[in-house]
C-alpha cells in the first residue's frame, strides 16, 4: 500500500508498557516522571534502538505533577539518549498518548523527524492534593520581604478552616457533571442495562485474562524493577480470572444508587501505569534495520458539546479516519476500543450501527457498520487492564499493531474517548 | 628544555606569574621550575608600580600538581634530600613576605607542593571545575608535605580537618575546599581570570585577604594545650592501628604538625624538612614512588605491543549473571564509565537483587558525597535488567559473571553470540576457569577475554585482563581501555591457571592451611602475614573469599601445578561441616553481624589439627611469604605478567602485598637474590620440596642480575 498523498509512510516498530496496577496498590510509590522514564529505557532496549538516532519524543501526560511540568523532556534526557532531543508533553485527556503518537505521526510524514518516541505515563497515586486558595495566598505573602509587623499581620488573618485541602475535582470544568455522572446519563438515554454492562465487563476480564495465560498480554509489558519497589512488577493487576457475574452484580451503583447502573465493576479503575512507542519513517526503519509492526494509515480527532453527551464523540472520529484512510468499515480486521465504562463502548457501538446518528450526526445515508465481536477487543480493554490515562492511548495502539500481525489482518482500528465530549480514532495498516 | 615554565606579565598594577613548564602534559614543579618561579617572584617584587601578583597556570586543566616524584626519587642522600626541601620552604617563605598580596588563580589539578604554594598566597580562588582538585597526596608516596604544608594548612583550617587532608592524602573538590575554608572564593572558570584580576587590585589597596575561619570546637580542642594533646594522641593511636608501623610518613606529618603547633612555624618547618630527608630516601618511599611510577606508565599502555588496533568505543554493556560479582560490575560501570548496562539472570527476583545492589554502589557515593543526587539520579537510570535477550543487540561489551562452572560459562558465551552484533567484545569474570577452554566454545573466540575482578569490585584496584593466544588485538586494547574507565589499574596477564593474582596467592594460602594442621593457631598465622604487612592474614582471607569458592580455586591449581600446592584438605573439611566463612557467618572465625570476632576453636577440631604446633614463630612468616615469593618467580618465566613490573602492581593491587615492599619481585631484589635461595633452601630442607629455590631464581641469583634494573 502506497503512502497517502504523497507524504511519507510512518512505521510502529516497537513497543513496551509497564505493568498497569490500580491506583494505590504495587506503583503507589513511584512518580510518573520514574515510570515513564523506566518504559522507555526498557522500550530502547526491547527495540535495540540507540539513543543517537531518536529524534523526538512526545509523552501524553493528563494530571502533571506541577515538580515536572514537562514530562516528555525529563524523558528525553535520560542517560542513554544525546541531550539534542526536543520534547513535548500532550495533553488531550484520555486520548493524550494517541495524540503524542498522532504528533509524532506528523512530525515524520512532515519530514521532520526519521525516529521519534511516543506515549504516556500517569500516576493516580500521584495526583497533587492543592492548599486553599486563602492559605496559598499566606504562603505566598509570607515569603514576600515585608516587615516583621507586616507578616505577624498576615498570619493573623490565618483561620484553621484555611488549611481544608483542595482536591482535584473530576468533574467537568464546562458542566459540573462528573464522568461517571455522565456515564450514567448515557445508559439512561441509550437504554443499556446493567445487566449488559457487567456482561460486557465480564468479558474484558476474561478476554485479558486469557491473553496473559497465552503471553500475548504478558509479551507487551516490561517488568519494572524500581528502586521505590522491593519486590519486581510484572504484572497487571487488573484483570480477573475470576470474576462472575453474580458478583458483579452484586455492587451498588456508584453515582446514581438508587436507579443507576454504573458500577465500580463496569467502569475502568484508577490506574497507575506508562506505554511507549517507536515510530519511524518507513525509509529509517529500514535504513536502521528494524521491521515496524504496522504502519499509520491515518487519525482523526472530532468533538461534542460535553453538555450534551460527554462520550460519544468516537462514533464522529472514527468514520472521520476511515475517511481520510480510504479505507472502508468492513475492511477493518480488529478494533480497539477506549473501555473507559462498559455503557461507553455499548453506546459508541449503538451509534456506530446506527441509521438515525449517520443522517442526523454524520449527514449519510447508512451507519458506519456493523461490530463484529469476534474482531473487537480481542485481548480485553481498559476495564480488565486498567486506565492510566496518558498511558491507555499507546497500549492500545501497541497491542493493536501486535495482533494484527498475529492475524494477519490487513487494517486495525482504535477509538478512544476523552474527557470535553472528544474522540479519537486511527487507522493501522499492516506491515 | 624549550619555552619557559614560567611566564611574567604585568598589566594595570597586577603583576601575572604565568605557568606553563615545558614539555610537560602538566605543571610538576622541579628544582628548575621553581628557581624560574622564585626569580619571576622576586623581579615583580622590585617592581615599584606592581602592586599585586597573580599566579595562574597555562596549562589546560592542571594548576600545580606537586613536586616532580622522579626528583625524590632520584634523591641518595640524606643532605641533598635536607638541602632540597629547605630551598622549596625559602621560596614559599618568599612569596608569603613579599610584601605584595599574591592571588592564586586556581584551575586544575592544584595538589602537593602546589597546594602549598597556594597555601602562603593571600588569597586563593578557585574554578569550581571537576578538574580541579586540592589535596596533599605525599602521604601516599612515602614522605611528607614539607615546604609548610604541615604547618600552614593546620593554622588555615583547623588541626582536625588539616590532619584529615595530610594523613590520607585524599584530594576535594574546590567546593568542598572552600567550605573547609582553604579557598576563600569559589567562580566559575570561565571568569576565574577576570575575577582574578579585579580581587588583585582590590587586594593591592586593602589588605585584607584570607580570613581564618574560627568555631567553639577549634578554640576547645586546638588553642588550649590539653586539649591539644589530646586530639594528637587519638590520632597517633588509630595511625597505628591503621599502619601497623609499616608507613613512617603519615606518623611524621602528624610529629610536624604537632612541633610546628607547639614551638612556631620555623620550628615546624625545621622537622619538617628533618623527616623529609628521613623519609625521601628510605626503602618506603622508593617503594610507592616506585609503585606509583609503574602505575601511573601501565595507564598509558594500550595493552599490547606496538599498539595497532585502537580500542573501540564502550557505551552500552550487557552483564550476564547478576549475582554478587555482576551486581557490583554493573554498579561500578555506572557510576565510573556512565554507561548503560542491561542485567541479565535467570528470573526476576535475581535481576531485581542485582539491581539493587547495584543501585546500592551509587548510594554509598551519594551518601559519601562523592557524587550529589542530580548525577545519581542520572547514573541509576543507566541500571537496567532483564531475563531475556533483548537489549543485547545494543551492546559494545558483554561481561559474563556467572557462576564458576565451565560448562555453564561456554553455554552461555554460545547463547551471547546469537543475540550480540558481530562487533562486540566478549569477556568473562572468572577467576579460576582457563578462558581458552571457554574460547574453544565459541564462534569467535578472536574477541573473547577475561576480565578478572577483584572483590569488592568497588573498593579492589586491580583488574587483569586475560588474552589468549587468540584474542584479537582490539580485543585486548578495548578490554583494557574499558577496564581503565571503570576506574581500575589494568594488567594484561595470559591465559594460565589462576591468572597472576590468584596463582601466586595459591601457595601461600596452602601453605597457610599446612600450618593449620599442623596446630598452629589462625592468629599466629595471621598476626605472621600482618606484621609481613598484608591488610589481613590468610586465614582470614580464606574465610572473606569463602571457603568454598578457595577450595574450588585450589583443586583447579593443585590439578595443574601438581605437588607445589597440596590438596586442600582443611577447606574441605570445613567444607564438609557446612562452613562456607563470612558469607554463611561460619568459618575459622567466628562473626557476629558480619564482623569477624575471635577465632571460632572448634574449627581445629574439625579440620583435625595436630596438638601443640612445633613451627618456630618466624618459620610462620617465613613460609607463608616465600611460598608466595617463589611462585612468582615461576610465573613470571612462565610469562604470565609481561614484565616484573605488572607482576608487582598486580599482587599491591589485587591481593594486598605490602606497597612499602615494592610487591614480591621488588622484594625479592631487595632481600637479595641469593639470600633468598638461601632462605629457600632452608625451608626445603625443613618442610619439603615445595620450596625448592624456582630454577630462574637460582640462575639470576648466580648471574647476580635482578628482576628490576636498579634506578
Amino acid at each position: 500500500m502506497q503512502a497517502v498523498r504523497g507524504r511519507r509512510r510512518v512505521a510502529v516498530v516497537a513497543g513496551c508498557r509497564s505493568p498497569f496496577c490500580k491506583a494505590g496498590t504495587a506503583l503507589r510509590t513511584v512518580p510518573a516522571v520514574e515510570l515513564a522514564r523506566r518504559t522507555v529505557i526498557e522500550l530502547i532496549h526491547r527495540a535495540g534502538l540507540f539513543g543517537r538516532d531518536v529524534d523526538e519524543v512526545h509523552v501524553g501526560q493528563v494530571v502533571p505533577s506541577p515538580l515536572v511540568p514537562n514530562i516528555a523532556r525529563e524523558v528525553a534526557l535520560l542517560p542513554q539518549f544525546p541531550g539534542s532531543i526536543p520534547a513535548a508533553s500532550v495533553n488531550r485527556a484520555c486520548a493524550s498518548s494517541n495524540t503524542a503518537i498522532a504528533l509524532g505521526y506528523d512530525q515524520i510524514a512532515l519530514g521532520h523527524a526519521d525516529v521519534v518516541i511516543a506515549g504516556g505515563v500517569e500516576s493516580l497515586s500521584e495526583v497533587p492534593i492543592l492548599h486553599s486558595r486563602r492559605f496559598a495566598d499566606l504562603l505566598h505573602g509570607l515569603n514576600r520581604p515585608r516587615s516583621v509587623g507586616g507578616r505577624l499581620q498576615q498570619l493573623a488573618a490565618f483561620r484553621p478552616r484555611d488549611l481544608v485541602p483542595v482536591f482535584p475535582a473530576i468533574a467537568e470544568p464546562s458542566t459540573g457533571e462528573t464522568m461517571g455522572e455522565a456515564a450514567e446519563r448515557m445508559a439512561k438515554l441509550h437504554g443499556i442495562g446493567r445487566r449488559a454492562q457487567d456482561e460486557f465487563a465480564l468479558r474484558s476480564h476474561r478476554l485479558a485474562h486469557a491473553g496473559y495465560e497465552d503471553g500475548r498480554l504478558a509479551a507487551e509489558i516490561a517488568p519494572l524493577f524500581l528502586e521505590e519497589v522491593e519486590e519486581p512488577v510484572i504484572r497487571d493487576n487488573g484483570p480477573r480470572a475470576d470474576a462472575d457475574l453474580a458478583e458483579m452484580g452484586a455492587l451498588k451503583p456508584v453515582f446514581d444508587r438508587r436507579h443507576g447502573s454504573v458500577t465500580a465493576g463496569n467502569a475502568s479503575p484508577l490506574t497507575d501505569g506508562a506505554a511507549a512507542v517507536v515510530l519511524m519513517a518507513e525509509e529509517a526503519a529500514q535504513a536502521l534495520g528494524h521491521r515496524p509492526l504496522a504502519y499509520v494509515r491515518s487519525y482523526a480527532v472530532a468533538a461534542l458539546d460535553p453538555a450534551e453527551q460527554l462520550l460519544m464523540a468516537p462514533a464522529l472520529a472514527v468514520p472521520m479516519t476511515l475517511d481520510r484512510a480510504g479505507v472502508a468499515w468492513k475492511d477493518i480486521g480488529l478494533v480497539e476500543m477506549h473501555e473507559a465504562f462498559a455503557v461507553q463502548v455499548l453506546s459508541n457501538i449503538q451509534a456506530f450501527e446506527s441509521r438515525a446518528w449517520a443522517e442526523q450526526r454524520l449527514g449519510r445515508s447508512e451507519p458506519i457498520g456493523e461490530v463484529d465481536w469476534d474482531t473487537l477487543n480481542v485481548m480485553g480493554g481498559s476495564l480488565a487492564i486498567g486506565h492510566p490515562f496518558g498511558a491507555t492511548g499507546a497500549r492500545l495502539t501497541l497491542t493493536l499493531a501486535n495482533e494484527m500481525r498475529r492475524r494477519s489482518a490487513e487494517f486495525g482500528l482504535i477509538s478512544v474517548c476523552a474527557q470535553g465530549g472528544m474522540g479519537f480514532a486511527m487507522v493501522l495498516e499492516a506491515a | 628544555m624549550s619555552g619557559l615554565a614560567v611566564t611574567v606579565r604585568v598589566q594595570r598594577g597586577i603583576g601575572w606569574l604565568e605557568l606553563d613548564v615545558p614539555d610537560e602534559p602538566v605543571n610538576v614543579l622541579t628544582p628548575a621550575v621553581r628557581a624560574a618561579l622564585e626569580s619571576a617572584i622576586e623581579r615583580l617584587g622590585r617592581e615599584d608600580d606592581v602592586r599585586a601578583l597573580v599566579l595562574i597556570s597555562r596549562k589546560r586543566d592542571s594548576f600545580i600538581t606537586g613536586v616532580d616524584v622522579t626528583t625524590i626519587a632520584s634523591l641518595r642522600t640524606r643532605d641533598a634530600a635536607y638541602a632540597l626541601v629547605r630551598r622549596g620552604q625559602e621560596m614559599v617563605k618568599r612569596l608569603e613576605q613579599l610584601g605584595k598580596p599574591v592571588l592564586a588563580a586556581i584551575h586544575g589539578a592544584c595538589l602537593g607542593g602546589g597546594l602549598e604554594v597556594v597555601l602562603a598566597c593571600a588569597y586563593r580562588l578557585a574554578s569550581d571545575d571537576p578538574a580541579t582538585r586540592l589535596g596533599l597526596p605525599e602521604v601516599r608516596l612515602g614522605f611528607l608535605p614539607a615546604t609548610g604544608g604541615c604547618q600552614r594548612l593546620p593554622r588555615l583550617i583547623g588541626v582536625q580537618p588539616a590532619l584529615d587532608l595530610i594523613l590520607t592524602g585524599k584530594t576535594v573538590s574546590a567546593t568542598r575546599a572552600q567550605r573547609l575554608g582553604i579557598v576563600d572564593e569559589v567562580v566559575h572558570p570561565v571568569v576565574l581570570e577576570r575575577v582574578a584580576d579585579e580581587t588583585a587590585a582590590r587586594l593591592a589597596t586593602d589588605r585584607r585577604g584570607s580570613r581564618r575561619r574560627h568555631s567553639i570546637k577549634r578554640l576547645a580542642m586546638e588553642t588550649n594545650p590539653l586539649g591539644r594533646k589530646m586530639l594528637f594522641g587519638a590520632a597517633r593511636r588509630q595511625l597505628e592501628r591503621k599502619t601497623h608501623g609499616h608507613y613512617p610518613a603519615p606518623a611524621a606529618a602528624l610529629q610536624s604538625v604537632e612541633h610546628g603547633l607547639t614551638h612556631g612555624i620555623e620550628a615546624g618547618q625545621d622537622v619538617e624538612a628533618a623527616l623529609f630527608a628521613e623519609l625521601a630516601i628510605g626503602g618506603v618511599s622508593r617503594n610507592l614512588i616506585r609503585l606509583f611510577v609503574g602505575s601511573e606508565a601501565l595507564q598509558r599502555e594500550p595493552g599490547v605491543e606496538g599498539g595497532g588496533a585502537p580500542p573501540r568505543p564502550v557505551e552500552n554493556i550487557g552483564i550476564v549473571g547478576a549475582g554478587f560479582m555482576g551486581s557490583a560490575i554493573a554498579g561500578v560501570a555506572a557510576l565510573e564509565a556512565g554507561v548503560d548496562v542491561r542485567l541479565k539472570d535467570r528470573d526476576h527476583g535475581a535481576v531485581g537483587r542485582g539491581l539493587a545492589a547495584a543501585r546500592d554502589v551509587l548510594h554509598v557515593r551519594e551518601r559519601r558525597h562523592d557524587i550529589d543526587d542530580v548525577r545519581e539520579r542520572r547514573l541509576l537510570a543507566l541500571l537496567s535488567g532483564t531475563i531475556g535477550w533483548d537489549g543485547f543487540g545494543r551492546t559494545d561489551a558483554v561481561l559474563e559473571a556467572a557462576f564458576e562452572d565451565v560448562d555453564l560459562k561456554r553455554q552461555l558465551f554460545r547463547e551471547i553470540e546469537v543475540h550480540v552484533r558481530e562487533d562486540c567484545l566478549l569477556a568473562s569474570n572468572t577467576s579460576t576457569i582457563p578462558i581458552s577452554r571457554i574460547a574453544e566454545a565459541v564462534e569467535h573466540p578472536e574477541r573473547l577475554v577475561g576480565m578478572h575482578f577483584f572483590s569488592p569490585v568497588e573498593k579492589m584496584p586491580l583488574l587483569e585482563v586475560i588474552v589468549t593466544n587468540q584474542t584479537a588485538q582490539w580485543a585486548t586494547t578495548t578490554a583494557v581501555e574499558f577496564g581503565r574507565r571503570l576506574g581500575k589499574t589494568v594488567i594484561v596477564v595470559r591465559d594460565r591457571p589462576g591468572f597472576w593474582a590468584n596463582r601466586i596467592l595459591a601457595p601461600y594460602l596452602d601453605e597457610a592451611g599446612r600450618l593449620l594442621l599442623e596446630g598452629v593457631a589462625a592468629d599466629t598465622i595471621d598476626r605472621a602475614a600482618v606484621h609481613f604487612g598484608f591488610r589481613v592474614g590468610p586465614v582470614a582471607l580464606l574465610d572473606e573469599v569463602g571457603l568454598d569458592v578457595a577450595e574450588r580455586s585450589a583443586r583447579m591449581l593443585r590439578d595443574e601445578f601438581g605437588e607445589r600446592i597440596g590438596p586442600p584438605v582443611t577447606l574441605t573439611r570445613m567444607l564438609e561441616d557446612g562452613r562456607l566463612g563470612r558469607k554463611n557467618g561460619r568459618g575459622f572465625y567466628q562473626y557476629e553481624d558480619g564482623k569477624r570476632r575471635e577465632v571460632d576453636q572448634t574449627a581445629y577440631e574439625i579440620i583435625g589439627a595436630a596438638v601443640d604446633a612445633d613451627v618456630p614463630k618466624e618459620d610462620v612468616q617465613a613460609r607463608l611469604v616465600f611460598a608466595m615469593l617463589n611462585e612468582a618467580v615461576v610465573a613470571l618465566d612462565d610469562e604470565v605478567v609481561r614484565s616484573a613490573r605488572d607482576g608487582d602492581i598486580g599482587a599491591v593491587f589485587g591481593i594486598g602485598f605490602p606497597a612499602f615492599r615494592g610487591g614480591p619481585l621488588r622484594y625479592l631484589d631487595e632481600l637479595g637474590l641469593s639470600d633468598a635461595v638461601l632462605v629457600l633452601e632452608d625451608l626445603e630442607r625443613q618442610y619439603g620440596d615445595r620450596f625448592t629455590p624456582a630454577p630462574q631464581l637460582v640462575g639470576m641469583a648466580s648471574a647476580g642480575r635482578t628482576f628490576h634494573p636498579w634506578d
